[in-house]
């Protein structure tokens, strides 16, 4: 896509400078956009990606730095301006609003009106041709966006991003919450805004996504540019994990031990459902193993993993965990019994985001280090604390509110919160959801190690590679049924994605 | 809409709000400017007062004067503090106020006073405000019903049975008991005024110290995020809502001890003014963010301000007044410092 003679830069960043009270996110970021282009955005957790792309979005101002369109200097003082300058930002947390519809959604903020009367059927046909667009055209305009899975709203956000005739469209992590089928979708679409002269700014910590589709890459480290418009096709992966990181860092998965035949069964799961999303699911997870659950999105791994945690009450079933019968649907038995979750949305169903760091990682245990209902904030800060270093938190200061952190890292001290607690039965949904490359390895060996001091690991990820590459034993799921159970070295990535399929077509 | 930033102003980034943010980057500095903010106010009132009252406002007994009038508003409004910390609200703590006074004045109650003396009037009193509280929290956790309606129809009904129970009539103390233990100064200080600082000092511990104080910043900060962590997010809800009315009870004993008679018609609109100081105290009604040294404040500015026009004879409209535009300036001035929620 980058042709012989490059055409004039559609934007130029220069400069750009962002300091918050007590961190200093950005110090000198150049980024240069041609147009039609597909241009990379890499970095670790907290190198200040999705700062650069408020700051362009007009979220944030810039102390220092100056901003170009087609060679002329833009002011970007608040979110309209960015819009009216053809920036149309698809930010990293989802921000739509569950209470209104799909299609008040993508329109919000620029409704079709005729003297103030919204022109509902227009609207109505416009999100029909977007979704379909998109490759969903299931998905109703009149649906209520709460009802959508974290994947759906992402689609929603991506058709507002597309409502917008925009001429530069940043998405920032987007394929965090989409499955393989989707992140084709997208693709897809990209490839066609593409052709269409719309230059792609796009973050994402999946360096194969970034061969797939990239043109070019500018690298982010510690709030400065550190490789610029590196060209896609011939820069080796290890150098890019190189300008990251700074040093060399292996991306592989730890070794599997194996888990001995007599190992105690931990987890019993039989029979499990959960009326109209899963039934019959059955799984065992022994002392030391870890178990993935592989499937599209929407295929009921998440929910199977709240039932078996009591954040939802199952309709048939049991749940055992060494042997004892839990209690259904109580999250408080499952988490006394020894039982975790890091869940999938973060920030609804993880963090007090207002809260201190510390206070977040000690969510599930401050009860246990308070003495007769006292707290002992001296010991959630160091074990908080202790956490944070063996994660390589960043910036590791825990009294921060967790708010400040990057979505990366906010992710890291819901892992935290587990480690700190300790647990028998870990579940893991999406756990490197938004983790960079350093930190993922990082994550994997932390994941085996608990599972080789004994505890029982289930782990969901829509990266497939990943299940394969972490687990022991894979369960497939697809609409709702385990159609698959064996062990990971026995199958790979294309037999899962034809089981999955196959499931759903059916 | 992002990790930090959600607001409807466009000029997310102006250097107010920034400095706002930095709230939660320490907590402690950020609480405490916002208490100086309202000390500030606080002092301006005095000073206004000293001008126009001069000797009458600047005396030892009208501080005693101030610090009663505060006392009963400011031990509900510490209960207050810990339901809005949640998220919630709770509309009915003047008439069941009422309702407290009233049972503890009962003939039948009065008569076994005079046998075992004042502790049966106090336990009457907090038990009737503890069951009510239960009942609203029971009705708001395990009911789902929105506090704002669950509350209401408490409100109302309290206030019916007082009415029923008194026959609309002033029932008067006659236990020399409970006189002789409430009414009165200790130290110089009126005995209801000690009873505030202690709920005050207690209520203080509670929120800041204590699991049960850590779990009520959660749950209202972030109810799923607080469920999926293992806390019990209703039963706490429960004893929330009867630590209310705990705190009503035990509002009830001082305003028996103050006014010396139990009526159907006490604490008639109270619930404005304990929820006006609360939220002046820049406790947050989203939830996740309480207060107990600024709901103290709070109530002392409210205190203040009517002493101020008493003290001058001015209009208790032109009071209305005033302790709306101050309602309204302390909440305006609140979201310039403090950092934009996310929705
Ligand atoms: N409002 C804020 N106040 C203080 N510090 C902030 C604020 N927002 C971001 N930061 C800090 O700025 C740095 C850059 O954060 P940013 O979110 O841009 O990282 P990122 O590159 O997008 O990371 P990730 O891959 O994890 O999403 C981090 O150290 C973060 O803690
Ligand atoms: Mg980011």
């Amino acid at each position: 896509m980058v042709t012989e003679d490059p055409p004039a830069l559609l934007l130029q960043m220069q400069g750009i400078v962002k300091t918050f009270p007590g961190a200093r996110a950005l110090d000198g970021v150049d980024l240069d956009v041609r147009p039609g282009e597909v241009h990379c955005l890499l970095g670790q957790n907290g190198a200040g990606k999705s700062t650069l792309i408020k700051v362009l979005a007009g979220a944030h101002q810039p102390t220092e730095g100056t901003i170009l369109m087609d060679g002329e200097k833009i002011e970007i003082p608040h979110p309209v301006a960015a819009l009216e300058h053809g920036v149309a930002t698809m930010y990293q947390e989802l921000d739509v609003v569950d209470g209104l519809t799909v299609a008040e959604n993508i329109y919000l903020g620029h409704e079709l009106a005729n003297v103030g009367v919204t022109q509902r059927r227009e609207v109505a046909n416009r999100t029909r041709q977007l979704m379909e667009r998109l490759g969903h055209p299931e998905i109703s305009p009149h649906r209520e966006v709460g009802t959508l899975s974290a994947a759906g709203k992402q689609v929603v956000s991506m058709a507002r991003a597309l409502s917008r005739d925009a001429r530069v469209i940043v998405m920032d992590e987007p394929s965090a919450v989409l499955d393989s089928g989707e992140v084709d979708n997208l693709f897809r679409v990209v490839e066609e805004l593409v052709a269409q002269g719309i230059a792609i700014i796009y973050i994402s910590h999946r360096l194969e996504e970034i061969r797939r589709i990239g043109d070019r890459i500018t690298v982010i480290k510690d709030g400065r540019t550190v490789g610029r418009n590196l060209d896609v096709a011939s820069t080796s992966t290890d150098e890019l994990i190189r300008l990251m990181t700074g040093k060399d860092v292996e991306y592989s998965f730890p070794e599997r031990p194996g888990v001995p035949a007599d190992a105690a069964v931990r987890l019993q799961v039989e029979d499990l459902s959960l009326a109209g999303v899963f039934s019959d699911v059955s799984l065992t997870v022994r002392a030391g193993e870890i178990v993935g659950l592989a499937g599209l999105v929407g295929s009921g791994r998440s929910e199977i993993l709240e039932t078996v945690y009591g954040a939802r009450r199952a309709t048939g079933g049991t749940v055992r965990l060494d042997g004892r019968r839990l209690h259904n649907g109580s999250v408080p038995t499952a988490v006394g019994a020894g039982i975790g979750l890091a869940p999938e949305e973060r920030k609804s169903q993880g963090l007090v985001l207002d809260e201190p760091v510390y206070r977040n990682i000690t969510l599930s245990s401050f009860a246990r280090t308070a003495r007769g209902g006292w707290l002992d904030e001296r010991a959630e800060k160091k074990a908080a604390q202790e956490q944070a270093t063996a994660l390589d938190l960043r910036p590791a200061d825990v009294e921060r509110s967790i708010r400040t952190l990057s979505g990366g890292n906010q992710q890291k001290a819901m892992l935290a919160r587990w480690l700190v607690h300790g647990c028998e039965v870990l579940l893991l949904d999406e756990p490197t959801r938004g983790v960079d490359v350093g930190a993922r390895s990082e994550i994997y060996a932390l994941v085996r190690r608990l599972a080789d001091a004994g505890t029982a690991v289930v782990v969901v990820s829509s990266e497939i590679p990943e299940v394969l590459g972490l687990a022991d034993r894979v369960l497939v799921i697809s609409e709702g049924q385990v159609v698959h159970s064996g062990p990971a070295e026995s199958i790979d990535e294309h037999q899962v994605l034809d089981m999955v399929m196959e499931g759903s077509a059916a | 809409m992002s990790e930090q930033q959600t607001s409807p102003n466009p000029a997310v980034d102006s250097p107010k709000t920034t400095a706002g943010r930095r709230r939660g980057f320490s907590a402690l500095s950020g609480g405490t400017a916002r208490n100086l903010g309202l000390v500030a106010a606080l002092l301006l009132l005095c000073l206004v007062g000293f001008l126009t009252g001069g000797e009458r406002f600047a005396s030892l007994s009208n501080l005693m004067i101030v610090l009663s009038l505060a006392s009963v508003i400011g031990v509900m409004a510490v209960g207050m503090t810990f339901v809005i910390t949640t998220g919630g609200i709770d509309l009915s703590v003047g008439s069941v106020l009422g309702l407290t006074t009233v049972w503890a004045t009962t003939l039948a109650t009065q008569n076994l006073a005079d046998q075992y003396g004042w502790i049966v009037m106090v336990t009457c009193a907090l038990l009737v405000g503890l069951a009510a509280g239960l009942v609203n929290g029971v009705i708001i956790a395990y009911g789902n019903v929105v506090a704002f309606i669950a509350t209401l129809a408490m409100l109302v009904a309290a206030r019916g049975l007082a009415e029923l129970i008194a026959n609309r009539r002033t029932q008067l103390v006659q236990s020399s008991s409970f006189e002789g233990t409430f009414e009165g100064n200790l130290l110089g200080v009126p005995k209801i005024v000690w009873i505030f600082v202690f709920v005050v000092v207690a209520g203080w511990f509670l929120l800041t110290r204590t699991t049960f104080g850590r779990r009520t910043v959660a749950v209202g900060g972030n109810p799923e995020a607080a469920r999926l962590a293992g806390i019990k997010v209703k039963r706490h809800l429960m004893y929330v809502y009867g630590l209310s009315g705990l705190t009503v009870g035990i509002a009830g004993v001082m305003m028996l001890a103050r006014t010396g008679a139990g009526s159907s018609t006490n604490g008639l609109l109270y619930e404005l003014d304990v929820i006006a100081a609360v939220v002046v105290g820049g406790t947050l009604l989203a939830g996740g963010r309480g207060t107990i040294v600024g709901t103290v404040i709070g109530v002392l500015i409210f205190a203040t301000l009517s002493n101020v026009f008493i003290i001058n004879n001015l209009d208790s409209s032109v009071q209305q007044i005033a302790k709306g535009a101050i309602i309204v300036g302390a909440v305006l001035l609140q979201q310039r410092i403090s950092a934009p929620r996310s929705t």
